[in-house]
């Protein structure tokens, strides 16, 4: 059975040549000047980095960070009561609502995208709505609160059901212990159910960051251009500007800045582990 | 009291997830090409969508390129499974590590990365480059859905087979593959949803010949959407909810089929 | 010259770095009946895969019938395995699963059909073709994994440890079972366990095994009441094992007094181990007619006979006897001298 393995070995061929290398070649890009097309002539220089480093970069970068923070934070707050209440819910209702639940991630997302424009757009919907209520009409989009708005919407299923996943499994038990030992409903829930729950909560909060942070798309529809992030500057040295020296640099940061979130994040998870395996000591 | 606002609260979430939706839906029935303005009930842009050759050969893209790559990545990723499965040691976390790289990797580095290969390559961005992307995106997600059921197999299964005179490649196929089978099908159910909904991979490794349909709604979005997609994405939703509802009526399971 | 079905010569192999089977030597004759006896993590399983296929030695040679069979892959071995948790194939039913080697012999389909159903016949498991193996208890699925494999009529079958996983009453009627069928299709068993009772009454020959090294090989009788040294004599049955003195041919000293003995070609004065074993211990009221003088401290009945030990100056001895003496009664010992077995004191050359 040993020489199984060697069925690995195409792919493993296939990985070194569309994985490894372009990374590395992202990479030599990024540390060098020179035409893009003759790969000899490249020079060393790290004039792409301090490129990243002016102002007007630097702060479409800490854009980038803010708006996918708080759009998984929005995410967190509103999406785990939702997985709370699908949890808790009985067996039949509960197979309806996560249906409901996924079947809009179903639909194309530039889609659902193009739809918040008609939806938000100076003339669309909503200010058609405020209009008719006698309310002064709305500008958010194009612009910041927009693409929040976008990135949340399309985001939140990614939340939701890594933590009803984790909640779902929480043997009902524990929360009859406590309640048992006199724990109040609150007590249970910040002693309980939200330690238990930290596992989902970390693999919800990656799986809106990562696309969030790195998105274009959203920001490119409902941002208007006013509110470049980085997945939008890093589109357009690539097939704009021709740019792939900076384009390159952008991407590393990107994956840098990413590698180290989830580093955090994991970290995060693990010392979650052990505070639960010390208490139960206790 | 309590029951009251977690039904207020459900509702404005599911109305959240489910505006864009209907708005989308009702405006593929408008008659004019305006958003927001609503002017009375038409079909046409259902029967256009069929003359529109841009959408339709989006379309054709797009299935073509799902159907192969899904076909491509379930095959070779669940042999390349299995070979994973069986190394050990250093090779093997090297492997698995690599592997999840276009998995947590930002779309946009992936497209970006294998834009710059394709090109450095001399390679011209097109249709082939494209089926290479999304082999390539679909393929990890194969072997970490058969790789689970790898490690449930038991492990004297396949000795007792060629104990009893099988070839290693017989019993590969009659006692290995049956028992991975439901590994293999939902990897290729991924690899199939992953492909047919990407547009940020395939925007970067694509030429200007080939679109898939979500190249095309991006480009249109910039400029306004022609409501002819709108119809076509109406029909899309509709397919899949009605599948979705087969599915769940037909099984039990259907909660965990759709997670 | 004898003929052996299986030889091995200095075979070994070791998992990282350890040697976990140590240059076995064995040869096996063949329609023997031989048990691999020892410890859990002796290297009984690992011996096992060797011969079938599974694992190659890193050092020393398989014969099959006087050939190299370290170069052979597995499905070109005329032997076949029965594995340790049965390894049945989960998406086929019973019948399937017997048929498969044969189908892949590409024997005419009335053959197949006509071996497989006089294999469940024989095996008590007529009715069982269609069943899905998941819904058989563990016993069935035991005769199941017995009849694939000897539907194939191999020339050795091989059986790691089969019916660990049945209760004991199940288990006793099984061994029953194999040995008939053994004696009947004229098969040569290799067999493993580490239960010493299982080996004893089924085996021709067992191969008593310890940390990769073979310890003794024998008749069930010789391992039982010649153990080759202190760990084979532990390891069968419980024993008395006595540090003593040969003092010289047939006289052995312990417990400060010498005893008649049968064992020769000892040095002189050379320390050895002395093997008695409980039932060998005669017990006498009287104790001043005892070899040994020793008291009582704690009587168990076990069903058949009565477990005691008695203690002296020295150590306690464990005796089983028909009679009950009370805890606290002095009493006196005796042994024959046939029922002394004298070994070489581990580590100690003479
Ligand atoms: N594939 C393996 N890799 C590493 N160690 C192993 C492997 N197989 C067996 N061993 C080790 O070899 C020793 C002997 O194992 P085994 O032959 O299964 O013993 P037994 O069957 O007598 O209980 C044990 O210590 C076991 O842990
Ligand atoms: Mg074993």
């Amino acid at each position: 059975m040993k020489r199984m393995k060697i069925l690995a070995y195409p792919y493993s061929v296939w990985m070194a040549i569309f994985i490894v290398v372009p990374i590395l070649l992202v990479l030599l890009y990024s540390l060098t000047e020179g035409d893009i097309r003759n790969l000899a002539e490249l020079r060393f220089s790290t004039q792409s980095y301090e490129r990243v480093l002016e102002p007007i970069y630097l702060k479409v970068i800490v854009n980038s960070f803010i708006l996918a923070t708080l759009s998984t934070l929005f995410c967190l707050l509103l999406g785990y009561p939702v997985a709370m209440i699908v949890a808790r819910s009985n067996p039949k209702v509960r197979g309806m609502l996560l249906m409901f639940l996924i079947v809009p991630m179903w639909m194309n997302f530039l889609l659902r995208t193009y739809a918040w424009m008609s939806i938000l757009s100076p003339n669309g919907f909503l200010n058609r709505l405020m209009d008719l209520l006698g309310l002064p009409r709305l500008e958010i989009m194009p612009g910041k609160t927009a693409v929040l708005l976008g990135m949340i919407y399309n985001f939140l299923p990614f939340m939701i059901l890594p933590i009803y996943t984790v909640l779902s499994k929480i043997d009902k038990q524990f929360l009859e212990a406590a309640n048992d030992l006199g724990a109040n409903n609150m007590r249970t829930f910040f002693k309980i159910i939200l330690p238990l729950s930290i596992p989902g909560v970390v693999s919800g909060i990656t799986m809106v960051f990562l696309p969030a942070v790195s998105t274009f798309v959203i920001s490119g529809l409902l941002g208007g251009g006013k509110t470049p992030l980085i997945g939008d500057l890093i589109e357009h040295q690539f097939m704009w500007e021709g740019n792939w020296h900076f384009g390159s640099s952008l991407s590393i940061i990107l994956m840098v800045m990413i590698l180290i979130s989830m580093a955090i994040m994991s970290r995060i998870d693990r010392n979650g582990q052990q505070e639960k395996n010390g208490q139960s000591k206790v | 009291m309590k029951k009251t606002a977690v039904r207020i609260y459900m509702g404005l979430i599911f109305l959240f997830l489910y505006a864009p939706i209907i708005v989308l839906i009702v405006f593929s029935f408008n008659k004019t090409k305006s958003r927001g303005q609503w002017a009375g009930f038409t079909l046409d842009w259902y029967a256009e969508l069929f003359k529109d050759r841009l959408i339709t050969e989006a379309l054709y893209y797009t299935v073509i390129i799902a159907i192969l790559a899904t076909l491509i990545s379930t095959i070779v990723g669940t042999i390349s499974a299995i070979g994973i499965h069986y190394m050990k040691g250093f090779s093997k976390n090297l492997l698995l590590n690599v592997n999840n790289i276009p998995v947590l990797n930002p779309d946009i580095v992936t497209g970006v990365a294998l834009m710059t290969l394709f090109l450095s390559a001399g390679l011209r961005l097109g249709f082939v480059t494209m089926l290479i992307a999304h082999v390539l995106f679909c393929i990890p997600y194969v072997i970490l859905a058969v790789l689970p059921k790898l490690r449930q197999l038991n492990k004297h299964t396949a000795e007792a087979a060629m104990d009893l005179g099988a070839t290693p490649s017989y019993a590969l196929r009659k006692v290995i593959l049956p028992e991975i089978r439901p590994g293999i099908i939902s990897g290729a159910l991924m690899a199939f949803t992953m492909s047919i909904d990407d547009f940020v991979i395939s925007f970067f490794t694509t030429g200007n010949e080939v679109s898939n349909l979500s190249i095309l709604i991006y480009s249109m979005a910039k400029r306004g959407v022609k409501p002819t997609i709108n119809a076509l994405s109406t029909l899309m939703f509709v397919t899949v909810v009605i599948l979705l509802l087969i599915i769940n009526k037909r099984s039990e399971k259907g909660e965990e089929l759709l997670l | 010259m004898e003929k052996y079905i299986i030889e091995l010569r200095n075979l070994s192999k070791s998992y990282n770095g350890i040697k976990v089977v140590n240059s076995i030597d064995l040869k096996i004759r063949e329609n023997e009946f031989v048990t691999l006896l020892g410890p859990s993590g002796c290297g009984k399983t690992t011996t096992l895969r060797m011969i079938g296929g599974f694992e190659d030695p890193d050092e020393g040679e398989i014969l099959f019938q006087g050939k190299l069979l370290n170069p052979v892959p597995p499905y070109k071995r005329n032997i076949n395995t029965v594995f340790q948790r049965y390894a049945l194939f989960p998406h086929m039913n019973v019948f399937e699963n017997v048929a498969f080697g044969l189908r892949i012999k590409k024997l005419p389909k009335d053959e197949i059909v006509e071996r497989v159903e006089r294999i469940l016949k024989m095996m008590d498991l007529e009715n069982f073709g269609k069943r899905h193996v998941d819904s058989l208890s563990g016993g069935q699925q035991q005769r199941v994994a017995i009849a694939r494999a000897l539907v194939n009529e191999p020339k050795v079958l091989l059986l790691d440890e089969p019916l660990g996983a049945l209760d004991l009453k199940l288990r006793k009627e099984m061994q029953i079972e194999l040995l008939d069928m053994q004696r009947s299709v004229g098969i040569t068993f290799i067999y493993v366990t580490h239960d010493q009772e299982e080996a004893l009454t089924m085996s021709d020959t067992v191969v008593v095994m310890n940390q990769g090294h073979i310890q003794q090989v024998g008749t069930p009788e010789d391992i039982y009441n010649e153990p080759n040294n202190r760990f084979v004599a532990d390891f069968i049955g419980e024993s008395n094992i006595i540090e003593a003195i040969m003092l010289e041919d047939k006289k052995v000293r312990f417990d400060d007094h010498t005893f008649d003995c049968v064992d020769v070609g000892f040095g002189q004065n050379e320390p050895v181990d002395v093997v008695i074993r409980p039932e060998d211990l005669q017990i006498v009221t009287d104790p001043g007619k005892g070899m040994i003088q020793g008291t009582v401290i704690s009587v168990v009945f076990k069903g058949v006979h009565y477990e005691m030990l008695i203690e002296n100056e020295h150590r306690e001895y464990m005796v089983h006897s028909t009679l009950m003496f009370p805890e606290g009664s002095r009493v006196g010992m005796n042994v024959q001298p046939v029922d002394i077995h004298v070994m070489k004191r581990e580590g100690h050359e003479s």
